[in-house]
């Protein structure tokens, strides 16, 4: 579809009006098997995250969990099953004010 | 923790809420556990409550809980290219009087409110705890949950799932598969703040009387889903949701879709000048009746979210949630009165009870729902765009006679869809929601 477009968004401003508690090294969602990924062409992960943890460095894909929402869009939508999802140790992460 | 309880309820939002409220007002003993700081920091919802649901719980609860606004006036857009939109709405001053049908509600504070009440009905309440797996006999029956904490496995008679949409606690013990990729909606929302008086004004509203605000068409760029904006007292909630299947195929991002919706000339006004003070995103789970797990079984019972009961056509989940959460809570009350066992074949009582209730007889009436959005989700595309069109033909006054303009209306349904398209979709649409 071409015949609206879309904005440019910087993701990271709105996240910046979350609260979070973020558990220090212990990254509640991991790659499985990376070379899983660089078989992958379509990489729906790095669309579809609302909070654009999933990204491409230098060439291979990358989660950073510090701005998850914990919506679980990532470990649905990897069609090999490749994200080991977990949700955070209780009362860290995400914590929303208003929901 | 040495002690046995007689039921522990997973999860704190309206589901969980719901059954141990009932139960503890039953004077069972529960045992509630809620990974988040506070019962609703993990919570997300546009959010409306239908007070029938929550009437059937805590009859009196609108002198105490936190409610937003009463709902008067509901508005359905179906948007065109980002420049037209074609609406209907319904307002009724009935709806303004008490008691009212449903609220706009703020879930964080919704759900902390129920929490308390639930605690003052006798639950003990257990936050900032995550349940990791449930624990078995040797004969397969649950018999408890265990937790991350040291020491942490608990036991009970039964365990309720309400540990909505993601599901882990029921997947890990096979209780049910994942969600499907093509029952899953990703919905994004932001909640914007402004004065209620401008809410007011801006609405049409006074005192705290709330419009509703659902659209679809070209704002989801051909993908299945819709989007909203409710008015809270003194905040807006926005948000978009689309099928997540479509949101990878068409490689269009959360907060593009979001992002889209809120410079589209419609909504633009209404929320200029307000502060973003969130952004959350969550998942819906939109399979419908035909991917409803298996609900019960020796020991356990799935409630809410977790089991995928939402009425995606009405955009109802919430009720579901905390009626399908009392009636698993009134089974266990009546087979503990009975001295009954909590087995597989004494909650059979559950899923009858559900599909006594407008819950599964709401859920089964649109089950080829899905299926049919799936394999057509041009009709919440060109429709909308051929009806703004028209209207626009029409309303468009410049000297060239309505017969015409009346050829031109059909010429461009033609070229969108032809007939037989158009009565096949047709044929399918009645099939599907009839």
């Amino acid at each position: 579809m071409t015949d609206i477009r879309l904005p440019t968004v910087n993701v990271e401003e709105k996240l910046f009006q979350n609260r979070y508690r973020v558990d220090a090294d212990r990254a509640h969602i991991r790659i499985r098997e990376p070379a899983t990924c660089g078989q992958c062409a379509a990489k729906p992960c790095i669309v579809c995250c609302p909070a654009g943890c999933w990204q491409l460095e230098e060439g291979k894909v990358d989660v950073v969990v510090d701005g998850c929402l914990e919506c679980g869009t990532c470990r649905v939508v990897c069609g090999p099953g490749n994200v080991d999802w977990d949700y955070p140790r209780g009362g860290y992460g995400i914590l929303f004010k208003f929901g | 923790m040495s002690e046995k309880f007689d039921v522990i309820v997973v999860g704190a939002g309206p589901a969980g809420n719901a059954a141990s409220y009932t139960l503890a007002k039953a004077g069972m003993s529960v045992l509630q556990i809620e990974r988040g700081e506070t019962p609703g920091t993990k919570n997300v919802q546009g959010a409306i409550l239908y007070a029938h649901a929550l009437e059937d719980v805590i009859p009196d609860f609108r002198a105490r809980a936190p409610l937003e606004r009463q709902v008067i006036e509901q508005r359905m857009w179906l948007m065109d290219e980002g420049q037209a939109c074609t609406g209907v709405s319904y307002r009724d001053d009935g709806f303004a009087q008490t008691p009212g049908n449903r609220y706009t509600i703020i879930r964080s504070r919704f759900d902390r409110w129920f929490s308390e009440e639930v605690e003052k009905a006798g639950a003990m309440v257990i936050k900032e705890t995550t349940v990791t797996g449930l624990l078995k006999d040797t004969a397969g029956k649950v018999v408890g949950v265990k937790t991350e904490r040291a020491g942490g496995e608990i036991h009970a008679d039964a365990v309720i799932l309400a540990d909505g949409v993601n599901s882990l606690v029921g997947q890990r013990a096979g209780l049910r598969k994942d969600i499907k990729l093509e029952h899953a909606a990703l919905a994004v929302k932001e909640t914007l703040f402004l004065s209620k008086e401008i809410i007011d004004e801006r609405f049409g509203v006074t005192a705290d009387q709330g419009v509703v605000v659902e659209i679809a068409g070209r704002i989801t760029h051909g993908m299945v889903g819709t989007g909203f904006l409710y008015t809270n007292k003194d905040s807006i909630a926005i948000g978009i949701g689309c099928m997540l299947g479509d949101l990878a195929q068409h490689e269009i991002t959360p907060y593009q879709l979001l992002e889209g919706m809120k410079r589209h000339p419609m909504v633009k006004p209404l929320i200029a000048g307000a502060e973003m003070k969130e952004y959350a995103a969550h998942l819906i789970p939109e399979g419908g009746y035909k991917a409803v797990p298996k609900l019960y079984g020796d020991g356990w019972m799935m409630v809410g979210d977790s089991a995928g009961l939402v009425n995606g056509v009405h955009r109802e989940g919430s009720n579901l949630a905390m009626t399908s959460g009392r009636l698993a809570a009134q089974t266990l009350i009546e087979l503990k009165d009975r001295g009954a066992k909590f087995d597989a074949r004494g909650l059979a009582g559950y899923k009858a009870r559900l599909d006594d209730s407008y819950v599964m007889k709401d859920m089964k009436k649109y089950a080829d729902v899905p299926d049919f959005m799936h394999g057509n989700a041009h009709v919440l595309d060109a429709y909308p765009s051929l009806l703004n069109k028209a209207a626009r033909e029409m309303l468009l006054v410049d000297g060239v006679d309505k017969r015409t303009k009346q050829k031109r209306i059909l010429a461009q349904v033609r070229e969108k869809r032809s007939l037989l398209g158009l009565m096949g979709d047709a044929y399918r649409f009645w099939r599907a929601f009839r």
